[in-house]
């Protein structure tokens, strides 16, 4: 799994790529988490480049959804993989997550 | 022709797992959606043997066995820890609103909701788990 962040004025967008398991969804979390900490609460995570995820990566994603809304910010998805969109369906997440074909429509949203 | 594999319940395994079990769907002539479907229901096997079996990382083997049939891919794995009772696991509470949800649970959801059995028993001082996809007619 790789990650790259890159700041915009009033959103952080998170690119994710590779395998999100038992194995890298810790340091998925760990790296939302320092953006929350840092006060960046609008967030857009991509997973374009995501071949897999488990129940792992989901309980990373849900746990920053939930720190983030206490403070009025937003999580959001653009652009889920049919495979990643499938798993999320599957957990019920898909009206939980506000999610947008593309990253810069995901940006845009907020 | 059967497919083995064993391997140290380690988190850093469970993509060499996924790719078995590839190599054993397409055996199987299962379809990509249900290789897939099969690779997500034993990753989520694994790391609950890993988490709640052996309570955590390196404390034990797994042993998988593919047998792709007519028909059908069997997927057995076998751990050596206290028998596991499934009925133990939490139910996931989805399509709860977002601060009751609990992600708790959901590897079990997952793999009865993709897979088309699931059968738990304890055998000869071991764990094991089958489970069952059936290709569909094309």
């Amino acid at each position: 799994m790789e990650i790259a962040t890159q700041d915009f004025k009033r959103v952080a967008v998170m690119a994710v790529s590779g395998r999100v398991d038992s194995a890298t969804a810790p340091e998925l979390e760990s790296k939302l988490r320092e953006l929350v900490d840092a006060g960046k609460t609008q967030i857009v995570l991509d997973l374009r480049n995501v071949e897999y995820m488990s129940s792992a990566g989901l309980r990373a994603m849900v746990s920053t959804l939930k720190a983030v809304k206490r403070v009025n910010g937003d999580l959001r998805l653009a652009n889920p993989s049919p495979r990643v969109e499938e798993v999320l369906r599957l957990a019920g997440l898909t009206s939980i997550f506000s999610i947008h074909p593309s990253q810069e429509e995901a940006v845009a949203s907020f | 022709m059967d497919l083995r594999l064993s391997i140290p319940g380690r988190f850093d395994r469970l993509e060499q797992i996924a790719k078995f079990i590839e190599h054993a769907g397409q055996q199987a002539d299962l379809d990509e959606v249900a290789i897939c479907r099969c690779q997500l229901a034993v990753d989520e096997a694994c790391t609950n043997i890993i988490e709640h079996a052996y309570g955590g990382e390196g404390r034990g083997n797994i042993d998988l066995l593919c047998q792709p049939g007519a028909g059908e891919l069997v997927i057995t794995i076998v751990d050596y820890a206290k028998p596991f009772d499934p009925d133990a696991i939490p139910q996931p509470t989805l399509n709860a609103s977002l601060e009751e949800m609990q992600v708790g649970g959901l590897g079990m959801y997952f793999m009865r909701q993709v897979m088309d059995a699931v059968e738990f028993s304890y055998v000869d001082g071991r764990n094991q788990l089958v489970l069952v996809k059936r290709r569909e007619d094309r």
